[in-house]
């Protein structure tokens, strides 16, 4: 039930091919705009991180976070606070700084929040998410309502050897490209595991999971450490992709946005939302081509996914692999023709 | 003299001004099939959530073992080898038969704060959960997924969870409860069966159930223990057949 069909993997594996060789056909499509496509989809691509950090909580756990943007955005002022101004931050110390930031938050804050569920959970997160957002806003030392520039992106050295050049817009391109496919092996890694048998258990029916011998509430700790850390990667990424940070990527706005490509993707599909970043992005990009009032329409387009797709794109996928599989099957047991 | 595997002293559960469960001393001697009778209100559901942890006492003391229970967390409570089936169906609806009591057996395991290595490979838990389907009489049904499985079935499937959990006395709260006929000739004799192996506590409404199963009976009546005894002796009580049976025309 858990495992993805083999359909599934096959397309989700061209459409990692596809943008694996845009560098290639990006000039003969977009002409002089594919530079800017190029940076578009690096950032859909970090929202996707994000989005599947999101789905191990709601989808697979169960805890629906309205704060989760909070450890997007401490990454990133993390890795502001800690470069040096002028230099480059050596990216072997940062990355694991920024990481184990957003785990120890994520700790106090699962901590706090754990041992409320339902609409006091989503509360709960949302006051944390917020309280970031203000401490941020009002603090000089982290640049007020502006937020804090970062000058030159991290170096990837290895002694004297430049590894990688994120300055350079293809190389991060690919970068965030393989850490998206990275969170994705995690992910799915950890639903299989015997630690993510017991996170579906406890969406299911956590009463029971306590009955059957599990603490229950050390396994939602973990889960919510988890999704936080890689939130923090999704951060670290934005970061040095624009090269600032500023309060509304911690705020709730983003967090909702978040959350949305959860739903519009699928929860507990892990890819159905990492497609809903896509998906919603790409609306986001064409309704505000054409009008500032994007959110109306995006609204819309959520009232209509929740009403016709409960289950998201993801699902909707799941579905249409599953009713094709059962005729493929009929089809072979009544006679031959569609080897 | 048998030994004894569980013991309630004083146990007391009040909610506000209302005592559900009054001054409950029980023992339960190892192997044994006690059965708690009792009208409803009785307080039979509470001393069960007491027991297992889902709720927590306002007097008095368990012991299971010789070790003691009281104010544990249920999940501490299953380790220490207490089983207990829900009287509402409490299962995993989406997950297949399989599924279900395999998360059960996954629990004995020392940790499952594992994150690498796919939980089906296994093969100790695996084991584990095709044996406990087995008890529970399910295994050619491992993978149907459990909220399309008949309502005799998921009680069934409870117990196997329960099973899985390798407890050595079992906590049936009303396990017949709302079975049709067929079904719950079926569940008695798997009571029977599971007499052999477990210690039972059980919960139930349905006498003759009741007097097919157990070796012993303890009568509540608002919240306290009016009469413990074996079948015959409860069958012959005065005090009883005034205060409880008499009150729903005898047997």
């Amino acid at each position: 039930m858990y495992n993805t069909p083999r359909s599934i993997s096959l397309f989700l594996g061209i459409l990692f091919v596809l943008m694996l060789c845009y560098p290639l056909y990006g000039d003969l499509i977009f002409g002089s705009k594919s530079s800017f496509y190029m940076q578009k989809l690096t950032s859909i691509i970090i929202l996707a991180i994000l989005a599947m950090s999101l789905d191990l909580l709601v989808g697979v756990s169960g805890l629906v976070s309205m704060g989760h943007a909070l450890f997007f955005g401490l990454a990133g002022y993390v890795l502001a606070l800690i470069s040096p101004e002028y230099d480059a931050a050596n990216i072997w110390i940062v990355l694991p700084a920024v990481l184990a930031s957003c785990a120890v938050l994520g700790l106090i804050v699962a901590f706090l929040t754990i041992k409320t569920s339902g609409i006091y959970f989503i509360m709960v997160t949302l006051a944390f998410g917020q309280m970031a957002y203000y401490f941020f806003n009002d603090s000089d030392f982290a640049g007020g309502s502006d937020g804090l520039y970062i000058m030159m992106k991290p170096a990837v050295m290895l002694g004297d050897l430049q590894l990688l050049n994120l300055e350079d817009k293809h190389t991060l391109f690919y970068v965030c490209l393989a850490c998206m496919a990275l969170v994705y092996l995690i992910l799915r890694m950890l639903l299989r595991s015997p630690f993510g048998q017991v996170l579906v258990g406890i969406h299911a029916n956590e009463h029971r999971v306590k009955a059957i011998g599990y603490n229950t509430t050390r396994y939602k700790i973990v889960s919510f450490v988890i999704a936080a850390t890689l939130a923090g990667l999704a951060g670290f990424l934005a970061a040095t992709q624009y090269g600032f940070v500023n309060p509304s990527q911690l705020g709730w706005h983003t967090s909702g946005y978040a959350l949305m490509m959860v739903i519009m993707g699928g929860a507990g599909t892990i890819f159905g939302p990492a497609l809903g970043a896509f998906v919603f992005e790409i609306l986001h990009s064409f309704f505000e081509s054409f009008t500032d009032h994007w959110l109306m329409l995006m609204g819309t387009v959520m009232i209509c996914v929740v009403l016709f797709l409960p289950n998201g794109i993801g699902g909707a996928l799941l579905k249409l692999v599953e009713r094709f599989e059962k005729k493929n099957k009929h089809i072979q047991t009544g006679d031959n023709d569609n080897g | 003299m048998a030994e004894t595997i569980l013991k309630t002293e004083n146990l007391t559960k009040r909610f506000g001004g209302l005592v559900a469960v009054d001054k409950v001393n029980l023992e339960l001697v190892k192997g044994e099939v006690h059965a708690i009778l009792g009208p409803n209100g009785a307080g039979k559901s509470t001393l069960v959530n007491l027991l297992s942890g889902d709720m927590t006492s306002t007097e008095g003391t368990i012991t299971f073992e010789g070790k003691d229970l009281t104010g544990l967390p249920p999940y501490v409570i299953s380790h220490y080898g207490l089983g207990r089936s829900f009287q509402k169906t409490n299962i995993f609806p989406k997950l297949s038969c399989f599924e279900n009591v395999w998360l059960a057996a996954q629990s004995r395991q020392k940790t499952s704060m594992r994150f690498f290595r796919p939980a089906r490979r296994m093969k100790e838990v695996e084991q584990l959960t095709l044996s406990s389907l087995e008890k529970c009489g399910l295994l050619a049904q491992k993978d149907v997924i459990a909220s399309s499985m008949s309502y005799g079935e998921q009680r069934q499937l409870e117990i196997g969870m329960m099973l899985a959990t390798q407890p050595r006395l079992l906590l049936m709260d009303e396990p017949m409860a709302g079975m049709g006929k067929e079904e719950s000739e079926m569940l008695v004799q798997l009571i029977k069966d599971l007499a052999k192996d477990y210690t039972l506590l059980l919960i139930e409404h349905d006498m003759d159930a009741v007097f097919a199963v157990a070796n012993r009976l303890t009568v509540m009546v608002n919240g306290r223990v009016l009469e413990t005894g074996t079948p015959d002796q409860i069958r012959s009580s005065q005090q009883v057949q005034e205060a409880y049976l008499g009150s729903e025309g005898g047997f």
